[in-house]
């Protein structure tokens, strides 16, 4: 089981409140979890990565265990502690105002 | 007893105020969507309940939102979950995509358009600007898109597939204005079921006759003398917005970035109608619901400016098809007035007398049960308005 905290605007969108969790079959990577986010919610199919390239939109980050994994390889593992459930992964709108 | 409703997008969500026929008390619902751009709203003649609206963002891209209800409850057309895969494995439903065209059959020419600079760029999606509901079919809706583009679809907003046929019209020559490279107006032509008229800044205004196959520029007789090399361009104008009266759709009005213009012949030749107005540059224009040569705009200052000349919020309304404008002041502030009114944001009702309503980038909106004779605010404070549209409802 995979726990995923979305920002609060895909929250609403998703109709979820608090963290998602995902049953994520194979390998835990960026590709998997969002595949199966938005296998689960497809109305945030778009607002976190493109439809066709799966490109990261610009003002989206990833991070978890303290690390920025925003410009990792999308089929790279995620750490252990993510696949484990014991860390979520964040989902994070980039910072907006002054 | 009829009854009126607004639809509002906002720059951080949409509302609706919602009349009796009298169009003295309204009340006020939302904020739907809160924190997102609202950039349009719209619902289907042919089923009053079914309502579109593009939500946008630039964190998280587009949204279609579509209400079967009147605006009770919003859904994302296809957002329900989908626990099977197709048979590639991905999901099935493609919710809120936008995607050119790019087949050989359809997409071609694989058009790049033109940047600022003049240098080429490749289409690039970033947000529906308007939605037009057929007028037949609630099912069937279009998009104008930035990068300029109409999109159609047939199953109430699930599914959208692009008119690919439109960017073969010189889009090589296509270029963004200020506000981006959007396509804001569609205009299906009554009685004329093929017909689609649109209108994109900075590409001028276009015209299909089978219904979105093949298009034409339809601009002879426009003139930018400023803001082109060649100023009698078959494209590159900066339109801001075309209308018609639904009961003679072969006479449209067109706001242009400077002008104001009317052709009689569905677009084949333009002539301009400014007339007597303090600054022909504006966004929206509208025709009264009864009186198809009585015609409405908002004259601001520009270049960059964007607010009424001398602070003084006007309607002028001209009841003589253009060139002879009076200014309609009755209700509005007549002093330190520095607002926008953007090219969506004005609309008429069909009652009688016709009702006429127009939304601020200070966050008004305005309404006039008397033709524009008189005005009063429905409400002051909403963020930023980007569009109003009307429901007349029976």
């Amino acid at each position: 089981m995979v726990r995923v905290v979305l920002p609060q605007h895909l929250r609403t969108l998703a109709r979820v409140h608090g963290e998602v969790t995902l049953d994520v079959s194979g390998h835990v990577t960026l590709r998997t979890v969002l595949d199966a986010l938005e296998t689960r919610y497809p109305m945030l199919r778009g607002t976190i990565r493109d439809h066709v390239t799966h490109k990261r939109r610009v003002f989206v980050r990833y991070f978890a265990c303290e690390q920025d994994l925003s410009h990792d390889s999308p089929d790279a593992p995620l750490p252990e502690a993510v696949a484990n459930g014991v860390e979520p992964l964040l989902i994070v709108g980039a910072m907006a105002g002054g | 007893m009829s009854g009126i409703r607004l639809l509002i997008g906002t720059r951080k969500g949409a509302f609706l105020l919602t009349s009796d026929g009298t169009r003295k008390r309204w009340d006020i619902s939302g904020l739907f969507f809160a924190g997102w751009e609202m950039y349009h709203l719209k619902g289907s003649p042919a089923d009053p309940n079914r309502l579109y609206a593009s939500q946008t963002s630039s964190w998280f891209g587009q949204v279609i939102q579509r209400s079967d209800d009147g605006g009770k409850t919003w859904n994302t057309p296809d957002g329900t979950p989908i626990p099977t895969s197709g048979s590639d494995g991905m999901p099935h439903g493609v919710s809120n995509k936008f995607v050119f065209d790019t087949s050989f059959e359809t997409g071609k020419p694989l058009t790049t358009h033109q940047w600022y600079d003049g240098t080429q760029r490749p289409w690039e999606f970033k947000r529906v600007w308007h939605l037009e509901p057929s007028l037949t079919d609630p099912d069937t809706v279009y998009a104008g898109v930035e990068d300029a583009a109409i999109f159609k679809s047939t199953d109430g907003g699930k599914t959208w597939r692009e008119l690919a046929g439109l960017r073969s019209a010189k889009g090589q020559l296509w270029q963004p204005g200020a506000g981006g490279m959007c396509l804001h107006t569609i205009l299906l032509g009554t009685g004329y079921p093929d017909r689609i008229f649109v209108a994109i800044s900075a590409a001028g205004t276009f015209r299909s006759d089978d219904a979105g196959q093949t298009w034409r520029p339809i601009t002879k007789g426009l003139v930018s003398k400023y803001e082109l090399p060649d100023p009698n361009a078959e494209v590159g104008h900066c339109v801001h917005s075309v209308t018609m009266h639904p009961s003679r759709p072969n006479v449209l009005f067109m706001q242009k970035h400077w002008d104001v213009l009317r052709s009689d012949d569905a677009g084949e030749s333009w002539h301009e109608i400014s007339g007597n107005l303090p600054s022909d540059f504006g966004f929206p224009i509208a025709v009264h619901a009864h009186e198809p040569n009585t015609v409405y705009v908002v004259p601001i200052k520009s270049d960059s400016e964007h607010y009424p000349p001398e602070g003084k919020l006007r309607v002028y309304r001209s009841r003589t098809g253009g060139n002879e404008w009076e200014p309609l002041t009755k209700g509005l502030p007549q002093q330190n007035c520095y607002v926008n009114i953007l090219r969506d944001a004005m609309t008429v009702d069909s009652l009688d007398p016709c009702g006429l309503y127009f939304g601020t980038t200070g966050g008004q909106v305005y309404g006039s049960a008397d033709g524009g004779d008189s005005w009063e605010p429905i409400v002051r404070d909403l963020p930023a308005v980007l569009s109003v549209e009307v429901q007349t409802l029976e």
